[in-house]
Formats: C-alpha cells, sequence, structure tokens
C-alpha cells in the first residue's frame, strides 16, 4: 500500500475521556498555544500560510491567506467565526471531532485569534447534536478555568472570550455570509459579496470564518512547524484531513490521511465495497460535488487532480453506492434536499431546485417524457452560476454529473420507475420488504 | 431540518396567547439577559432566546415570540420572520420527544426509507405530526452528519446509530411507555424536548461526561493505525515538541515494511532534520515566494471567485 494514514487530530480520540481537558493535555495539548504566544502574531499568520494548509470546509481556500485578507487593525474589533455547522449531506467529520476531542477546536481558536487580533470568537454549532453542544460548552468552560480564555491568558496580556452559538436547522447557514447573518439575529441568508467576511463580515467588522477541521489542525502547525505539515500530503494540498467512508462499504468511518490519498486506497483500508457488491459510484467530497464512478478509484483525492477529474474534493464526504442503487433515486432525494433548504433569496435557486424536482420525481416515478433530460439540463444550466451562492450550484453538481455517466438510467424514467429497475431492499443494509412501490404508483408504464 | 410538507393532523395543545405570569416572565427576563450579555450586539440572542422560549412551552408560542419581541425591541413580525426561517423552530407545540428519521439519499439508502414507512405506519403518524398521547413527534430529517453510521435516527438530537425498522420500532415504545432511552453516542439518557431546547439556548445541563467519546466507526481510522503501527510524521524535536513518548504505541511488525508517511510527498523532510520554527532557515524566516505572498489584487481576485464557491 503507498500511502498510510497520518493519525493527528484523530490520535486522541480513542483515549479514556478523550474529550477532556485533561486527556488533552496529556497527550501534547496547549503546547501550540504555549508556542504561539512566544511568536509575534504575525509569524504565525505566515506559520500557516507556509504551512500551505487550505480550508477543509469544501472550498479549499488557503486558510493564512484568509486571514492576511484583514485590513490593518483599527482599534475596534476583529472576529473569527468557526463554521460548525456541518450539514453538506455526506459529511460527517467535525461533529464526531467535536464530540470526541473538542479541544483541538478551542486551542486552534484561541491560537488564530492570536494570529489575527480577535477578542472575542464565535462557534456557530448547528442546533441538531445535542451532545456536541454540551462537549463544547464544557470544553470553553474548562479552558476558561485552566487560564486558556479569559484575561491575560498564560501571563501572555492576550484576552479572548469564546461564545457558543447553536444554529436552528438550516443547511444555508453553512454558507458562511448567511452563517453571519445568523450568527447576527436574522434570517440565515447569503449576503452580496464584496464585501468579502474579511473586511465587512460579523457586525460589519473585520471577520475570519473557518471550518472546524481547519481551525483545529493549527495547533499542529504551531507544534510541528510548517515543514512538518508539509512532510504529508501532496504539493499543493498539504497536510493531513478526516476521509470520511459511508454507504456500502465494509467498514465505513472516519479515516485520517494525507491529502492525495485514492479512493482505492482507502476502500482497501475499509475492507472494500461490501461482500458481493461493486461500486457504481461514489461523491468525493459530498453532495454538492460531482459524483464518480469505478473510473476515479486511482484519482489522488487532493484538490487538483479531484478537479481536473470534474469534480471538487469538497468536505472530502466519500459516499459510497453499489451496484444496487438506483442513481436516478439517490440524485431525486438529494434535489429534495437543496429544494427544501433553498432560502429563498435568489430566483435560479429557489425556483430552479423546484422545478427540477418536480422533473426528477417524474423520472423516479418512470413517467418521464423524452424530453426531461435535456430539460434538466436546460434549468441546471440557468442555475449553474447565477445563484446568489453556492447552494444553487451544488444542486446542479450531482444531476449534470449523473447524467453524464448514467444517461441511460434517466432515459429508462420515461418508462420504468427506479424502484422496478433497482427494488430498494436490495441495497438496504437489512432484509424488508417495501410497503408502497413506484411501479403500483407509476401505474401502466410499470 | 426537517422536510417540509403540510401537516393534516395536529395535536391540540396550548395557544399560549396570553402571556407569561410575572413570575415566568421574571425568570425567562433573567435567563434572556445572561443570553444578551454573550454577544456584542443584543440582537445575536434571538435565535437562543427562541431555543428559550421552546424550553418554556414546547413550542414558539405567540407569547414567546412576544417576549423575544419585547425583551429585544423588536417587532413580533420581524421575531416570527427568523422562528419561520429555521426548521426546529416548532410551530405548534412539539411531543416531548422529536423522532427524526434521516432520509437523506445515503441513510434512505441504506433503510432509512423503510424505517420511516414502518415508524409511520406504527405511529399512525406523519412529518412533523405527533401522536395523540404527546410523547412523539415524528419527522423526516435531513443530513445529521452521522453517515458513517448509517441509518441513522435522532431522538431530541441525540444519535441512535445504525437502526432497522425493528430498532426504531422498539425504541418508539420505549419512549411512548415513558422509560428511558439512550443513545448510541450521547448523555446516558435522552432529555424531554423542552430540556433540549434550554441546553440549546446555552444553559448547560452538566451531562457533559456522560456517553462515549467515540462510536466504532469514528474510531476505524485510528484503530487500523494502531494495528499497522502508522503515525503521522513525529514533531521536529520529538517528546519535546509533541506528546510524551510513553504515550506513542509501540510500532508492530508492519511498520517496518511500509513505506513512509504520506509516501506522495516528494520533497519530505526528515522530522528530526526540519528546522525549529523561528530557527535559521525555518518557516518563519523564509523569503516570500509562496502564493500567499503574491500581491493584494490577485489574492482579491482569487478570493472573489474561490468564495464564490465556498460553502
Amino acid at each position: 500500500m503507498a500511502t498510510t494514514l497520518t493519525p493527528v487530530l484523530t490520535d486522541i480520540w480513542d483515549k479514556d475521556r478523550s474529550w477532556t481537558l485533561r486527556t488533552y493535555e496529556a497527550n501534547g495539548g496547549y503546547r501550540g498555544l504555549r508556542r504561539a504566544l512566544a511568536m509575534q502574531a504575525g509569524d504565525v499568520v505566515t506559520m500557516v500560510k507556509d504551512s500551505g494548509l487550505r480550508g477543509r470546509g469544501g472550498a479549499g481556500f488557503p486558510t493564512g491567506m484568509k486571514w492576511g485578507f484583514l485590513p490593518a487593525p483599527d482599534g475596534g474589533p476583529r472576529y473569527l467565526v468557526v463554521n460548525a455547522d456541518e450539514s453538506e449531506p455526506g459529511t460527517c467529520k467535525d461533529i464526531p471531532l467535536m464530540i470526541a476531542s473538542p479541544q483541538h477546536l478551542i486551542e486552534g481558536m484561541i491560537i488564530t485569534s492570536y494570529a489575527i487580533g480577535c477578542r472575542h470568537a464565535f462557534v456557530y454549532v448547528r442546533g441538531e447534536v445535542l451532545h456536541v453542544y454540551r462537549r463544547l460548552l464544557k470544553s470553553i468552560e474548562e479552558a476558561y478555568a485552566a487560564g486558556y480564555l479569559g484575561t491575560n491568558i498564560l501571563g501572555s496580556g492576550f484576552d479572548l472570550d469564546i461564545t457558543l452559538h447553536s444554529g436552528a436547522g438550516a443547511y444555508i447557514c453553512g454558507e458562511e455570509t448567511a452563517l453571519l447573518d445568523s450568527l447576527e439575529g436574522l434570517r440565515g441568508q447569503p449576503r452580496l459579496k464584496p464585501p468579502f467576511p474579511a473586511v465587512a463580515g460579523l457586525y460589519a467588522r473585520p471577520t475570519v470564518v473557518n471550518n472546524v477541521e481547519s481551525i483545529a489542525s493549527v495547533p499542529g502547525i504551531v507544534v510541528g512547524g510548517a515543514d512538518w505539515f508539509k512532510q504529508m500530503g501532496t504539493e499543493r494540498s498539504t497536510g493531513h484531513g478526516l476521509f470520511s467512508l459511508s454507504g456500502h462499504v465494509t467498514r465505513p468511518g472516519q479515516y485520517e490521511a494525507p491529502l492525495g490519498i485514492t479512493l482505492r486506497e482507502l476502500l482497501d483500508m475499509a475492507g472494500g465495497i461490501r461482500e458481493g457488491h461493486e461500486l457504481k459510484f461514489w461523491t468525493p467530497g459530498g453532495s454538492s460535488t460531482p459524483i464518480f464512478t469505478a473510473e476515479h478509484l486511482d484519482v489522488p483525492l487532493d484538490y487538483e487532480s479531484v478537479g481536473a477529474a470534474g469534480s471538487m474534493l469538497g468536505t472530502r464526504a466519500l459516499q459510497i453506492f453499489d451496484e444496487t442503487t438506483s442513481v436516478v433515486r439517490a440524485v431525486t432525494r438529494w434535489t429534495e434536499f437543496y429544494k427544501h433548504e433553498s432560502c429563498g433569496k435568489c430566483t435560479p435557486c429557489r425556483e430552479g431546485t423546484y422545478w427540477l424536482l418536480q422533473v426528477l420525481q417524474r423520472l423516479e416515478a418512470g413517467r418521464g417524457t423524452s424530453a426531461d433530460i435535456d430539460l434538466l439540463l436546460d434549468l441546471c444550466d440557468n442555475i449553474l452560476g447565477r445563484a446568489f451562492c453556492a447552494l444553487g450550484d451544488g444542486a446542479t453538481s450531482p444531476i449534470t454529473s449523473a447524467i453524464q455517466y448514467f444517461r441511460d438510467e434517466f432515459e429508462a424514467g420515461t418508462h420504468t420507475p427506479a424502484d422496478v429497475l433497482f427494488p430498494p431492499e436490495r441495497s438496504s443494509l437489512f432484509a424488508y420488504t417495501p410497503r408502497r412501490s413506484g411501479a403500483q404508483l407509476a401505474g401502466v408504464h410499470a | 431540518m426537517s422536510v417540509e410538507q403540510v401537516p393534516e393532523a395536529r395535536t391540540p395543545g396550548q395557544t399560549h396567547r396570553t402571556g407569561y405570569d410575572d413570575e415566568t416572565r421574571a425568570r425567562l427576563a433573567a435567563d434572556a439577559a445572561q443570553i444578551r450579555a454573550r454577544y456584542p450586539q443584543e440582537r445575536s440572542a434571538l435565535l437562543p432566546m427562541l431555543h428559550l422560549v421552546q424550553s418554556e412551552d414546547g413550542y414558539v408560542s405567540p407569547r414567546g415570540i412576544a417576549f423575544c419581541a419585547a425583551e429585544l425591541g423588536l417587532t413580533t413580525a420581524e421575531v416570527s420572520a427568523v422562528a419561520t426561517f429555521y426548521t426546529q423552530y416548532k410551530r405548534h407545540p412539539n411531543g416531548t420527544y422529536t423522532v427524526g428519521v434521516c432520509t437523506n439519499t445515503l441513510c434512505a439508502i441504506m433503510g432509512g426509507d423503510a424505517i420511516w414507512e414502518e415508524l409511520s405506519d406504527h405511529l399512525g403518524v406523519g412529518h412533523d405530526e405527533t401522536t395523540d398521547d404527546g410523547a412523539i413527534t415524528l419527522e423526516r430529517v435531513e443530513c445529521n452528519a452521522a453517515c458513517d453510521y448509517a441509518p441513522v435516527v435522532m431522538v431530541n438530537w441525540e444519535f441512535f446509530d445504525n437502526q432497522t425498522p425493528d430498532s426504531a420500532v422498539a425504541l418508539a415504545d420505549e419512549l411512548q411507555a415513558g422509560r428511558p432511552v439512550t443513545p448510541t453516542r450521547g448523555a446516558d439518557s435522552v432529555c424531554t424536548f423542552k430540556e433540549m431546547s434550554r441546553v440549546l439556548a446555552g444553559f448547560g445541563d452538566g451531562r457533559a461526561d456522560e456517553g462515549v467519546g467515540a462510536g466504532e466507526p469514528t474510531l476505524r481510522g485510528i484503530a487500523l493505525a494502531r494495528q499497522e503501527g502508522w503515525e503521522a510524521p513525529p514533531f521536529p524535536g520529538g517528546a519535546e515538541a509533541g506528546k510524551p513518548v510513553a504515550e506513542r504505541p509501540v510500532a508492530s511488525e508492519a511498520s517496518t515494511t511500509t513505506p513512509a508517511r504520506g509516501t506522495r510527498t516528494t520533497k519530505a523532510v526528515g522530522g528530526s532534520h526540519a528546522p525549529k520554527p523561528g530557527a535559521e532557515q525555518s518557516s518563519a524566516e523564509r523569503p516570500a515566494t509562496t502564493a500567499g505572498d503574491v500581491s493584494p489584487e490577485q489574492q482579491q481576485t482569487k478570493q472573489q471567485s474561490d468564495d464564490a464557491k465556498e460553502s
């Protein structure tokens, strides 16, 4: 095997009471903060820039560069907001990280705040993960009690408060400007950019918004240095990342590996596709990234290679589906999600996702028309690049890519229901007998 | 993020149109003051305050909306506009337990659709409807970030992993019988909808140390790494910079035959030979050569295109 796992964040997940400050400190925690506080703030920014760390929330924007966009201090407040609204379908890395080792995030936030001159940082965590909220609240309390938060942190003269903020159920709040509006007590709808958050973010002040895993990776970079981080990954996609395998795989789970590992290698580690089946399609980074097939097993999972192969690395949410799965059913369900989560602010996304779903539902029911595939592609063409934020773009990705690789299944949707072609009980992980069949719903065409 | 449908049957409940009594109002006002104190600007308190209202009334009641408006100097229309945007804010009295079946693509295909059918038939309610005994409000929920545990059911937003139709029905029966249930990953028992809402408003219930740190799928990568003796590159300076040496597991036989970690790296620097940050040749002193050091104009252009795609 060419590539091995590189546990950094996961390295304490299997320790006793891994979520406590005591365990975190016993395993090297908060050395990064001590080292950072002994450095000039600008040098910390430089170090993270040099490490090549890129945003782990999906877009892959260089983290240190994002910090560097903040204008020069003007005496007013500057904010760090951590995006812990993990909601992209298939993405399941930040939530387990925050349950197992929330102090990685807290230490990263303190270091980052020091680096960018922030005195009040926020964690925006989605509201649908109660125990994560408890663990974060407790870890913030522990950090205050230990002198890592509050005034004059570790005698450095640096002050920082962290506020934990719960969302209330809205995928769109993972978009950074919608998140900021939500944090300001408004409906979570994206803002027009520019101005970017770095210039006018939370309360119209300079703001850095970073993903949980990005910030949690900072303490290691500060301890090990930029060159340590760059020993992992590829030249332009450096470092370690959590790869989340789910679906029809023998041992789904979290695998922390250098960027550039391949699905073939990860599947070897995870015991392969479930027994007796073969890979049909997969997402490299959540439902908003165009799907891949078995022909992409050897694409290095780094930002450049995945992009060159026609998709996006996204959040490394590897949702694996075997040959029993109807791609039309999968794509229709994702489209239901986008239609439901569209915030309604812009017309292409609000109306487009609605109509996409109308067409897909009749294809899934085997009642599509011969013009439906072209209609879908035309709708996607009118959404992609014309929506206010990335939600609209993301909604088109599964559709256009699925038609590209599995056009015949969409064509079959003009005469045969998806659940006749692909009985859902063959895809499920347990045996059962479906009660309602699409064939009955579809009637004469079945 | 539950999937919207127009409910056909709603549980009759209190309408809460009359406002809080003095004692309740004083108690909620004290809580609201604590919430406001967390933020530089008080309007930020609105989302947690709506959770607070749900902790009192079991949904976002008309009197709760009026309370938030009065506390924050907003109109009731402004508060309602926010409350109706987010699916966790319930517009009619919720059951003691929200049971959410993930029916997003991954869970649905792994069996979530079957679980939904079974539970909906068993309980006799549809999406966002509540059983007659007021115990369970059933929901179809969107991806809850536990795909490696699919199919997933959430009870008051605690994880019940790797469910089947049978296990989900048994779970619902326990809830309806008033017996405590234990999530796979979460507190030792599931609290009520109102208790949960109070935690989400930012008032801890002292239960953070209950439950596990991780389930089996979460630990599969690290377990494999331990078995194979795989580690990330050591920090420069070894134990001095990183964790204590004693904490490191003994590398197994396999590690001796395994190529260097992250072998795709072509210019890996030997861990012990890497310069210390701040020392000569360290990254902190290197000249401006990376993409991060290019002109501000280029950075701005790059960010505009990249941020447009950011989620």
